[in-house]
């Protein structure tokens, strides 16, 4: 079990330092970073000495190198750009990017799992056939599309919801969050929702599936035929075995919604991770791309690991495996 | 309202059908037999004569797109078919229980079985834990599960399929049922285990004196364990009798050649005799004899309905042209 896990975060390890050499050498093939920095009025004088400030006169081992010594004292380096710590620029932006993840989430989760039971176990409902067609679109719509869709209709015909940025924040048990506020919530629902549609669709449609195959299986029979209330056989019987798959789902897809909220953060001006990302990329501000992609990396690796922890939880296969194959 | 003296379970003209895109599947076709209090009845037939969709039938677990479209099921002197699910479902499990055929597949992996055995009892009455935990007990004890105290908290994965199978056993008995239908229960098993189970569930009848259907397709594993024996074909019964008749003086022409492909200890090394030809397709099937195209016998009459006639007070066949008596 401890080698188990030892051996997963030496792998880890060693993909992360294989992203940052990427990284380098990427942005190193792109261009030079200083072209995008200095302004190009600036005297040869002045942009030797930007240069040197910034570490861009070193040759590209010496630069990975650097990085990698300030690594191992926990310093991810300064942007190019704002010249802050970049690890300080990527937790102000996190809360945000958090937020809106949680809420897109949220209302994701709620629909998809209880509408894809219900379709699931009652395949030919109206409601269930409305349901797996709107999935279809919830899959097949682009997200910038729909979002414009949703801006026109919520925030112009209707005018009922502001449209943009990210609204009022309070702080509450040291958190500090739109999702306090009323006006906060009013900015969170449709970029929320613009990121819950795809992911509810795709969920629900998982849920469906799982429950139409584990419907039909001996033990759910079985269970009938011991008499077994309706209401039990779906919490007990069905409900207990289709939590693999959809566990498995769920932590990829939250994941995304922290990782890539691109489109719907710059469609909806949103202050998050993902804005920061695409306008990092276009000055080739080479620490924070680096420092994001560890992070997203970072907490891919974390959910995969909480998702293997769950499936223990809920498996007794899974934990018996498990233990069996510690032991040796 | 319950008749202690008609049978336990009669079964009468039974039809059961699947709606299906290519048409109506004709899995059940005027099926008639009876069990008694105490009697082992053993339904035997090839695959896909229609077995396991009789038992289903008999639990009302058939699901759409497949329906029963006629006939009666009197269990204790009431009728199942049109019974509400809300009573259907409180005979399940409580008076009338059912083993199915794959016991890798009949448990929950992720429910303890102790708790698998417990459910048929608590889903239809509210009984002290204590009591539900000394049943479970019992009923694992009783067929033959080791230490069952301490297996009640482990998981189906844990067993093998022989054991696995015991605690279906167990599962369906710890209720005492006045019915029990056995759907292949040891067809996936080998020979020395379900020999155990046989013996073992024989036993238990005769102890509880309850009824027991026991599907099977092998005719030796029946004549080890029925009482009486119902013969169906494509989804008919085509010859009833007790066991010894059925072995020892089969009248139907397929139950001739069914006797005869079946392994015997006479004659090892013999080739095994397969029926030539194939069972009709169930799909939109007429109503005359439907074994009539792999028989030697067949005359024009065969393609017409072919009446049940009943030889004796034991004995039904439906043929129009029985052989003589002796084989
Ligand atoms: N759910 C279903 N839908 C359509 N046809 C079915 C269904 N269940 C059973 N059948 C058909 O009914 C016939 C009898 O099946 P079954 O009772 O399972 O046979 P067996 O004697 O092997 O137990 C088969 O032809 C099978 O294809
Ligand atoms: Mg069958």
């Amino acid at each position: 079990m401890l080698l188990f896990a030892l051996r997963r975060a030496l792998q880890a390890l060693g993909g992360l330092l294989a992203l940052t050499l990427l990284v380098f050498v990427g942005v190193w093939m792109i261009g030079n970073p200083a072209d995008a920095l200095i302004s190009p009025d600036a005297s040869m004088a002045e942009r030797e000495a930007a240069i040197r400030a910034l570490g861009l006169d070193q040759p590209l081992w010496r630069q990975y190198l650097d990085f990698l010594g300030g690594l191992l004292q926990g310093d991810f380096g300064s942007s190019f750009v704002y010249r802050e710590p970049v690890t300080a620029i990527l937790a102000s932006r996190l809360g945000a990017s958090l937020e809106l993840a949680f809420a897109a989430f949220v209302i994701a989760v709620g629909v998809s799992i209880p509408l894809g039971l219900y379709a699931g176990l009652r395949p030919e409902a109206r409601l269930s056939r409305a349901a797996m067609g709107l999935s279809l679109l919830g899959v097949s719509i682009p997200q910038f599309w729909q979002g414009m869709v949703l801006i026109i209709l919520f925030g112009i015909w209707l005018a009922i919801l502001p449209v943009g940025g990210r609204g009022e924040t309070a702080t509450f048990l040291g958190i500090t969050s739109s999702l306090f506020t009323l006006d906060g919530l009013m900015h969170l629902l449709l970029p929320a929702l613009n990121m819950a549609l795809l992911k509810m669709s795709l969920l629900m449609r998982v849920t469906r599936a799982a429950v139409m195959e584990v419907k039909s299986l001996d033990y759910v029979r079985f269970a009938r035929a011991k008499g077994v209330r309706p209401h039990r056989i779906v919490t007990r019987h069905i409900l207990g075995n289709i939590l693999l798959p959809v566990l498995t789902v769920l932590g990829i897809e939250i994941g995304n919604l922290v990782a890539y909220a691109v489109i719907t953060e710059t469609v909806f001006s949103w202050p998050g991770l993902g804005r920061l990302l695409i306008s990092s990329i276009q000055v080739l501000d080479r620490p924070v791309i680096i420092a994001y992609l560890c992070f997203t990396a970072l907490l891919f690796i974390l959910l995969n690991l909480i998702v293997d922890i769950l499936y223990t939880v809920v498996d007794p296969r899974v934990r018996d495996a498990l233990h069996a194959g510690g032991a040796k | 309202m319950t008749d202690r003296t008609g049978p336990l379970l009669q079964v009468e003209r039974l039809n059961t059908s699947f709606e299906t895109r290519a048409g109506t599947v004709r899995s059940v076709r005027d099926v008639s037999f009876e069990v008694g209090r105490g009697e082992v009845v053993g339904i035997v037939g090839e695959s896909g004569s229609g077995k396991s969709v009789t038992g289903l039938s008999i639990l009302g677990l058939i699901e759409r797109p497949g329906r029963i479209v006629s006939g009666a099921i009197r269990f204790d002197g009431e009728d199942l078919v049109g019974m509400s699910e809300a009573r259907m479902r409180r005979m399940r499990g409580a008076r009338i229980a059912m083993v199915f055929q794959n016991p890798m597949m009949t448990l929950n992996p992720v429910q303890k079985i102790g708790a698998q055995i417990a459910e048929a009892l608590t889903e239809h009455a509210r009984l002290p834990a204590r009591e539900v935990r000394a049943r479970c007990i019992r009923a694992l004890e009783a067929v033959g599960i080791p230490s069952p105290e301490a297996r009640m908290e482990a998981y189906p994965h844990e067993f093998s399929g022989g054991m696995r199978q015991r605690i279906v056993i167990a599962a369906a008995l710890v209720t005492e049922p006045d019915l029990i239908i056995a759907d292949e229960p040891t067809t996936a098993l080998d020979v020395t285990i379900q020999a155990q189970i046989i013996h073992q569930m024989r036993r238990l009848i005769d102890e509880t004196g309850a009824g027991l259907i026991w599907i099977s397709h092998d005719l030796a594993t029946l004549s080890e364990l029925a009482d009486r024996i119902v013969v169906m074909y494509a989804g008919t019964v085509v010859e009833t009798g007790t066991t010894a008749e059925i072995i020892g003086a089969p009248r139907h022409p397929y139950t001739r050649q069914l006797l005869a492909s079946v392994p015997s200890a006479n004659a090892p090394g013999r080739p095994l005799r397969q029926i030539p030809g194939m069972m009709p397709s169930l799909l939109d099937i007429g109503d005359g004899c439907p074994f009539a195209s792999r028989c030697e016998r067949r005359t024009e009459g065969c393609a017409r309905p072919v009446p049940p006639a009943v030889l004796s007070e034991t004995r039904t066949v439906r043929c129009l042209n029985l052989p003589e008596d002796r084989p």
